[in-house]
């Protein structure tokens, strides 16, 4: 019987991993033989971070049971750090070395980010993380705009102002130029190390879900009060999953610095719409299912791109919106998890009184 | 010796004294009824001895140590765990998970050896799983270790809300109507359930119930709430008489 269990989550798991290794060998099968349009393959890199943005989002809203609105917010802070850590290191050390470092500081600087805004929110009985993270995301990319950082023989200076206040010496470089963001980069992205990261990520949530904090972390989704009184700490397992579910978004947002050449903080891609558009992802996948979300960021991130030929196509991608929206409003887990979130909202209007515990 | 001992705890709310001056001293190994007519603070009581609410005054003691105004997960770490009058399980886990939230904080092993699938994670979640299947035995809910909590028919997800909390190995078990809507056959099972739990994990129940059968059959002393003052306290013999009683009830 458990011998039984334990094979169909790793037979699951395992479906997945092969899902992604499947796509993957498609795609080097497509590129060697010429069958793939130089407009797709630029599409390659940018799929492997929505696929990451959507698993790693997955773990706070599908496993924790928490509305993140803000995760472009985490994947900002982490494509800016790696981006300024690959910056400034060029020519100082091997390509992929560089890059793995970059890779590790966009992960803590935006797990580390996670837990600063989790510690209050997180605490409070009620869902404001919605509101935060939204608001974090907004300030994170709006704060990147007037950021100057530059470089010279007597280390870092910064500034809020511009690129002169930075009182940059004769040698002196501009790394971080405000709105005009990062530029000259590495390009040390590719796809191969898109879906690298993506078995990473994968391997880092499945197991976590399948593992003792996995199940304290689905049992506060479930029912906190019950978890409570079951002896489980609810902040900490909490934060463990947001923090997470951070660094992967700030791996992501590395991954998404080092494919540009020049790095800047815009509403398209680190706005709001960014957010809400992974979420989506999350929602047409099935909340809480991990392969869904890699199938559905996927599907919707081609779509577009596959209907460019027809004129129409807006058309198209409004009805899948639609359609989109209906899944959402009907599909019985979203039912299911809207009313979680409902009973959260109303227990949390500040002023009303604690609910009844029965 | 006392278990659990409890004075003086009141809580009001808005202008309603929802418990008030609520005593109780129950003894280790004993099995302890609290009933009243609907609404007489008796859940309260027990969101109160487990940190739901904190009280407005009095003090709670368990085993000498003074728990007053600990939080819920300390409370249930210092050896109190309980049901839920309205069934509060992990519904979209399995039933073995769920035992196996309640095991959490006796068997460990790392985030990292969780993620990594080092040895000790295979080593603890095996104990983990025979322990779970250990208690879901006791309740006869083993061949439903693959269920969902919520496909569990009402009866056994009561059942599975006691082994849950029995798996946190508490001191001290609340059973919150632990028959509500069960058949007559179902409550008779229940009640050789609870005492089996007793002997076999040398526990100390308080379990409140509106099924008189139940609390007479089973409980050996008692108290009766009503507007959340205390009626009658006493050897369920004698309280069940207490005309007072008898009158509260009938004239429900
Ligand atoms: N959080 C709360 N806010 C306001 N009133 C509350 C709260 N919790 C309980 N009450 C009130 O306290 C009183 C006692 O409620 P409680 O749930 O303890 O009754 P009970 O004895 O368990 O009844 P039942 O047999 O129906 O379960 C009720 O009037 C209830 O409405
Ligand atoms: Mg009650």
């Amino acid at each position: 019987m458990k011998k039984m269990k334990m094979t169909k989550t790793a037979k699951n798991n395992f479906v997945t991993y092969f899902i992604v290794l499947i796509a993957y060998i498609l795609v080097q099968i497509l590129l060697k033989s010429g069958h793939m349009s130089s407009l797709m393959e630029g599409l390659l890199v940018p799929l492997c971070i929505y696929v990451m943005l959507a698993v790693s989002l997955n773990l706070t809203v599908g496993i924790l049971g928490e509305l993140s609105l803000g995760h472009a917010g985490f994947m900002c802070v982490g494509a800016f750090s790696g981006a300024f850590f690959s910056k400034c290191m060029d020519g100082a050390m091997p390509d992929g070395i560089r890059f793995f470092i970059a890779l590790l500081i966009g992960a803590a600087v935006a797990g580390v980010f996670g837990i600063v805004i989790g510690i209050p929110v997180l605490r409070l009985k009620g869902d404001y993380l919605a509101i935060v993270t939204l608001a974090f995301g907004e300030i994170i990319k709006n704060l990147v705009n007037v950021l100057y950082i530059g470089k010279d023989n007597n280390g870092f200076h910064f500034s809020m102002k511009d690129s002169i206040s930075l009182h940059l010496g004769e040698e002196g470089q501009v790394i971080v130029n405000g709105a005009q963001g990062i530029t000259g980069t590495p390009h040390d992205a590719s796809f191969t190390a898109g879906v690298l990261l993506i078995f990473i990520s994968l391997f880092i949530i499945l197991n976590l879900i399948n593992s003792r904090d996995g199940r304290a972390i689905m049992s506060i989704r479930d029912n906190r009060i019950a978890a409570e009184s079951t002896g489980i700490n609810i902040t900490k397992y909490k934060l463990m999953a947001f923090s997470i579910s951070a660094a992967i978004a700030g791996v992501a947002g590395v991954l998404y610095a080092h494919n540009l050449s020049t790095l800047t903080a815009l509403p398209k891609n680190f706005g709001y719409n960014m957010s809400i558009m992974i979420l989506v992802f999350v929602v047409l996948g099935g909340i809480g299912n991990i392969r869904g979300s890699i199938i559905s960021a996927v599907i919707l991130t081609l779509l577009p791109e596959l209907l460019r030929g027809l004129s129409d196509y807006r058309m198209l991608i409004y009805a899948i919106v639609l359609i989109a929206m209906m899944l959402f409003n009907w599909s019985p887990k979203a039912i299911e998890w809207k009313d979680k979130l409902k009973e959260k909202y109303f227990s949390k209007i500040p002023f009303r009184k604690e609910k009844e515990v029965k | 010796m006392s278990l659990l001992e409890v004075k003086n705890l009141t809580i009001s709310f808005g202008g309603l004294r929802a418990v008030d001056d609520f005593n109780i001293d129950i003894k280790r190994g004993q099995l302890y009824g609290l009933i009243g007519p609907n609404g007489a603070g008796k859940t309260t009581v027990f969101n109160l001895l487990t940190g739901v609410y904190k009280p407005d005054e009095g003090i709670i003691k368990l085993e000498d140590k003074d728990i007053t105004g600990l939080k819920t997960i300390d409370i249930n770490k210092a050896g109190i765990a309980r049901t839920f009058q309205n069934i509060r399980l992990f519904k979209d886990l399995t039933v073995l998970d769920n035992v196996k939230v309640g095991l959490h904080n006796h068997y460990r092993y790392s985030t990292i050896e969780g993620i990594f699938r080092l040895p000790k994670y295979y080593k603890v979640e095996k104990a983990m799983d025979e322990r779970a299947m250990e208690l879901l035995k006791v309740f006869e809910l083993d061949g439903e270790a693959d269920y969902l909590a919520s496909n569990l028919p009402y009866g056994k997800q009561r059942k599975l809300e006691i082994a849950r909390a029995l798996a946190t190995e508490p001191r001290l078990l609340l059973l919150d109507e632990p028959a509500a809507g069960m058949n007559p056959n179902e409550t008779g099972e229940l009640m050789d359930t609870i005492r089996f739990v007793r002997d076999k994990f040398d526990m100390t129940i308080l379990l409140i119930e509106h099924d008189m059968k139940l609390v007479s059959g089973i409980c050996e002393a008692l108290t009766v709430l009503n507007f959340g003052r205390i009626l009658a306290q006493g050897q369920t013999s004698t309280v069940l008489n207490d005309p007072q009683v008898i009158t509260a009830y009938l004239g429900e």
